[in-house]
C-alpha cells in the first residue's frame, strides 16, 4: 500500500528512536499528550513507547468521537429507535457504546429497534430514498474530519427534497477541547501535570489546516506538532516536540505536510459553516460541559435537525464515581491507577468513556498494554 | 479518532464519486469535498469521503527526513 | 385418447422453482425434494437405505470415535472461493481433523427459507457433495425443515461429523508448554474478508478468495511425521488472535509472536485499512495453528510445506511460560504489543 507502508517501516523507526534517545536531555521530563484516538490506537497497536527512552511520557487524550459521546446522546438516539420507531442509522464505531439501562444502540436493535450500521454518511441518505413511508435518522458523531460528510448529505438532502431523513448531530470541535484540558475548572479541582507539548491530528487538519491551533500555542505556550497516524509519523512528531522543548520554543509544526496546509480544505469548511453553527456548550463524557466545543445544524436546516423533528429531550447522565476518566483525560492519572480499571471496567464492560472505544486510554492500555503492569 | 487512508484514484464517475484502488482493493469514494481531482492523484479517504489530495513530493521529502534522522546519529 | 399416465409426479423445477412450506411437510412434495435433489447428489450406501437413521459398519483397526457439530449461518450464500455448502462440510471435516482423528461421516440439517430458489438449492448441495467426496467422507443421514419466508436466511446447515481416532494420538488445547513452537499453515483473514467484500453497503470490491477447504490431508501428513504435535485447532470465528488465547487459556501459558512471521495477503491488509479491522481478528475456513514441541518444529513445518494447504505454512512464534496467559507480540516495528481476545464483533470502524 503506497504511502501507508513505507511509513510503518521498522527500520527507519530505529532511527528516529535513536534519534529521540539521543536529543532527549536526560536530566528532563517530557511529557506529551497525543491528543486523539487515532494516535492513541497507533502508539499501542505498534508498540511506539517502546521505542522511546523513559524520561519521553506519552498522555493519552479525548480525541475519541464515541469515548467523549455523552451517555444522554446515545440514550436520544436509542429513543428514535425504540419509541420513535425511526430506521436509525449510525457508524460502526457507536453500536456498542453503553447507555442508560444497560442498553446500547446494539442491544435496543435485539428488543426490535430498527438500528443499521452504515459506512457512510451517504448510506443513510440512500436509506431514506428507498424508504419512503419512514423515517430516517443519520446519528452523526465525529470530529472536524467527519463533520463534511455529514454537511454533504443534509445539503442533498435538501435539494433532493426529502421529507423523511433527519440528522441527530453530535459533532464536536478539536481546538477547544484541547484548550479546555488546560483551562477548565476540572483542571483546577484535578491538578495538572505539565504538558510539554501537543501531537494533533492530522486528519482533523485536512480539513481545518493548522492554522486553528497556532493561538493555542501563543496563548498556553506550548509547542503542537500535527501529525499523520502511521507510527514513523509520531516518532517524527515526537523528535520535533524533544527539539521545540529544548530550544525554548512553543510553535505550531506541521509533521503532515504531505496533506495538510495551513487553511486546510476550503471547501469543506464552507460547507460546514453552511449548514452547522456553533453551539454554546455541549457536554463531553469525561470532561464535563465545554464551552463552544460543538456543531448543531442552522435554523434554515431545521428540518434536517431530528431534535427539532422529534419530541427529543436530552438528560446529562453522571459515570460511576469511581470513574477517573476526568483525571485520565487530562493526563493527571493513568488508566492503571483507577481502581476500577481491569477490574470491573474492562473493554467488554466498558463503565468509563476512556474503556468505552479501542481508542479510549484505558481500553488502549488493556487491550495492548497491559503486561506493561504485569509482575 | 478517524480514520483514513490514501488511496489512488482510478476512476472518476458522474455525480462527484470516483473509485478509488488501495493495494489491489478498489472502493467506491464521494469527491463532493474536492475540487480537481485527477485520476492517478492520491487522495485521503474517510468515511467514503476524499478530504484532500496528498503530495508525493512532499510524502518523499517526509520520508527522506525519517531516514536523515536516522543517519544523523 | 390420450393415455393416463398413472402416478405422474411433475419433476422438480430445478430453473424457476422455490422452496415452499410443503417441502417441509412431510408429504410427497418432501420426499420428492429429498429424492430428486439431496439424495441424487449425496448418494451413497448408507443414504440409500433409506432409513431414519444410518447403520455403519463396526471399527475395524480400533481407535476411538471423534464427534463434532458445527452449524452455518452465512450471508450471502455464494461468495469467492466457495458457497454454504462447502463450508459446511469443510468446517465440520475440520473441527473432527484437527483433534487428529480421520474424518468418516457427516449428519447433515438444513433449515431452508420459504421462497428459496431451488436452483440456489441444488448448487448448494451439489457443492456439498464434491466438497464431501474431496474429503472422504460421506453424508450418511440428513434433515430438511422449511421455516416461513423471513424467519431464516436462506438456508442454514448443521453439519455432525464423525471421525476415528488413532490410538495414541491425543491432540488437545491444553497441551502447549513453555518452549513449543506456533506453527501457522498460511495467510491470515481471507475467508473473513472475501465475505465481507460482498456485503454492497460496504462499497468495495477485491479479488480476495475464501479460503475454505478440508484440512484432513494436511493434517494426516504432520501426524505422518511422528512428531510430538500438542495441538491442532483452526482459527475460524475470532480470527487467529482468538484461537491462541483459546490455547495460552487452556494450556496456562503465555505466547509471542512475530508480527512480521505472519502471512497476511495484500488485498485482505488493504480491505483491513479500509474498514479499521485487525487480520489477526478476522476468520479463517481454511487453515491451521499447530502448537509443535521446539525439537520437531522444523519436521513438521517441512511436512507442511510439502502439502499443497502448507505451502505457504510458518512458524510465528513461540509459547513461554506467563501466570497471566497473554499473548504478546512483537510488532514489525519494533515494539511490543498484547494480542488480546477479541471484544465484542469485529465491526468497520470509523474512528
Amino acid at each position: 500500500m503506497k504511502y501507508v507502508d513505507e511509513f510503518r517501516d521498522g527500520k527507519l523507526a530505529r532511527g528516529l528512536a535513536a534519534a529521540i534517545a539521543t536529543e532527549a536531555a536526560p536530566a528532563c521530563r517530557y511529557s506529551f499528550m497525543e491528543f486523539c484516538g487515532g494516535h492513541t490506537h497507533a502508539i499501542s497497536r505498534y508498540g511506539v513507547t517502546d521505542l522511546l527512552p523513559a524520561n519521553v511520557r506519552m498522555v493519552h487524550g479525548p480525541g475519541c468521537p464515541v469515548c467523549v459521546l455523552p451517555i444522554g446522546r446515545v440514550d436520544m438516539a436509542i429513543e428514535l429507535a425504540l419509541e420513535h420507531g425511526v430506521i436509525l442509522c449510525t457508524y460502526g464505531d457507536c453500536l456498542r457504546v453503553p447507555a442508560s439501562d444497560g442498553l446500547s444502540l446494539m442491544k435496543a436493535k435485539a428488543r426490535g429497534g430498527d438500528v443499521r450500521m452504515v459506512y457512510s454518511s451517504a448510506d443513510a441518505l440512500k436509506i431514506a430514498q428507498d424508504n419512503p413511508g419512514r423515517q430516517v435518522v443519520f446519528f452523526a458523531i465525529g470530529f472536524e474530519t467527519t463533520t463534511p460528510p455529514t454537511a454533504v448529505v443534509i445539503r442533498q438532502a435538501a435539494a433532493l427534497g426529502l421529507e423523511n431523513f433527519s440528522v441527530l448531530c453530535c459533532h464536536v470541535l478539536t481546538p477547544s477541547a484541547i484548550s479546555n484540558i488546560l483551562e477548565s475548572p476540572g483542571v483546577r479541582e484535578l491538578g495538572t501535570v505539565p504538558l510539554d507539548g501537543f501531537i494533533g491530528p492530522a486528519h482533523v487538519s485536512t480539513v481545518i489546516g493548522y492554522a486553528p491551533y497556532e493561538f493555542f500555542a501563543e496563548e498556553f505556550r506550548k509547542p503542537v506538532v500535527i501529525a499523520g497516524f502511521e507510527p514513523l509519523d509520531v516518532m517524527q512528531a515526537i523528535l520535533m516536540l524533544v527539539r521545540q522543548v529544548n530550544q525554548g520554543r512553543a510553535e505550531v509544526e506541521n509533521e503532515f505536510s504531505r496533506a495538510v496546509s495551513r487553511d486546510g480544505n476550503l471547501k469543506a469548511q464552507n460547507l460546514v459553516s453552511e449548514i452547522f453553527e456553533l453551539r454554546r456548550e455541549f457536554e463531553w463524557r469525561g470532561l464535563g460541559l465545554v464551552p463552544y466545543s460543538a456543531l448543531k445544524i442552522r435554523r434554515e436546516y431545521a428540518r434536517f435537525d431530528a431534535e427539532t423533528r422529534f419530541p427529543l429531550g436530552y438528560r446529562s447522565v453522571a459515570d460511576n464515581k469511581a470513574c477517573e476518566c476526568g483525571a485520565i483525560l487530562r493526563g493527571v492519572k493513568r488508566p492503571q491507577d483507577c481502581k476500577l480499571f481491569g477490574t470491573v471496567c474492562t473493554p467488554e464492560n466498558p463503565i468509563g468513556s476512556c474503556m468505552v472505544s479501542s481508542e479510549g486510554a484505558c481500553a488502549a492500555h488493556y487491550t495492548y498494554g497491559r503486561y506493561k503492569d504485569a509482575r | 479518532m478517524c480514520l483514513a487512508i490514501p488511496a489512488r484514484v482510478a476512476e472518476i464517475l458522474e455525480g462527484d464519486q470516483a473509485i478509488v484502488d488501495l493495494g489491489g482493493v478498489r472502493k467506491d469514494v464521494s469527491l463532493a469535498l474536492l475540487d480537481d481531482v485527477n485520476i492517478g492523484d492520491y487522495v485521503i479517504v474517510h468515511v467514503g469521503y476524499a478530504l484532500q489530495k496528498l503530495d508525493p513530493e512532499e510524502a518523499e521529502k517526509t520520508l527522506a527526513l525519517f531516514a536523515e534522522m536516522g543517519t544523523q546519529v | 385418447m390420450t393415455k393416463v399416465r398413472e402416478n405422474y409426479v411433475r419433476p422438480l423445477d430445478l430453473k424457476q422453482g422455490r422452496v415452499d412450506m410443503t417441502h417441509g411437510s412431510g408429504g410427497r412434495a418432501m420426499a420428492q425434494l429429498i429424492e430428486e435433489l439431496f439424495a441424487k447428489h449425496l448418494d451413497n450406501e448408507f443414504l440409500r437405505q433409506g432409513n431414519d437413521g444410518s447403520v455403519l459398519p463396526p471399527l475395524t483397526l480400533g481407535g476411538r470415535l471423534v464427534m463434532s457439530c458445527d452449524g452455518h449461518v452465512v450471508s450471502p450464500l455464494f461468495f469467492p472461493g466457495g458457497d454454504i455448502g462447502c463450508l459446511s462440510v469443510h468446517g465440520t471435516v475440520n473441527d473432527v481433523a484437527v483433534m487428529g482423528a480421520k474424518p468418516l461421516y457427516l449428519a447433515a440439517s438444513f433449515i431452508l427459507e420459504e421462497g428459496l430458489p431451488l436452483a440456489d438449492l441444488a448448487k448448494i448441495v451439489e457443492s456439498m457433495a464434491k466438497a464431501a467426496k474431496e474429503a472422504g467422507v460421506a453424508v450418511v443421514t440428513g434433515d430438511t425443515k422449511v421455516v416461513e419466508a423471513g424467519k431464516a436466511d436462506g438456508v442454514f446447515i448443521s453439519t455432525t461429523g464423525v471421525g476415528v481416532l488413532p490410538d495414541g494420538v491425543a491432540l488437545s488445547g491444553d497441551r502447549a508448554r513453555p518452549g513449543d513452537v506456533i506453527l501457522l499453515s498460511g495467510t491470515i483473514g481471507d475467508h473473513g474478508m472475501a465475505i465481507m467484500a460482498q456485503r454492497e453497503s460496504l462499497g468495495f470490491s477485491a479479488p480476495i478468495v475464501s479460503d475454505t477447504a478440508a484440512l484432513h490431508g494436511l493434517i494426516e501428513a504432520m501426524l505422518a511425521t511422528g512428531a510430538d504435535i500438542r495441538c491442532l485447532r483452526d482459527p475460524t470465528r475470532g480470527g487467529l488472535a482468538t484461537t491462541l488465547n483459546e490455547i495460552a487459556r487452556q494450556s496456562g501459558v503465555g505466547m509471542m509472536l512475530d508480527e512480521a512471521a505472519i502471512p497476511v495477503n495484500p488485498e485482505v491488509a488493504a480491505a483491513c485499512e479500509f474498514l479499521g479491522l485487525d487480520p489477526l481478528y478476522v476468520a479463517n475456513e481454511g487453515k491451521l495453528i499447530a502448537i509443535v514441541a521446539e525439537g520437531d518444529a522444523d519436521k513438521v513445518l517441512a511436512a507442511m510445506r510439502t502439502h499443497p494447504q502448507g505451502a505457504r505454512a510458518v512458524r510465528i512464534g513461540r509459547v513461554h511460560e506467563d501466570a497471566h496467559h497473554f499473548v504478546q507480540m512483537t510488532t514489525g516495528f519494533g515494539g511490543r504489543r498484547i494480542v488480546d481476545w477479541l471484544t465484542g464483533e469485529q465491526l468497520p470502524r470509523i474512528c
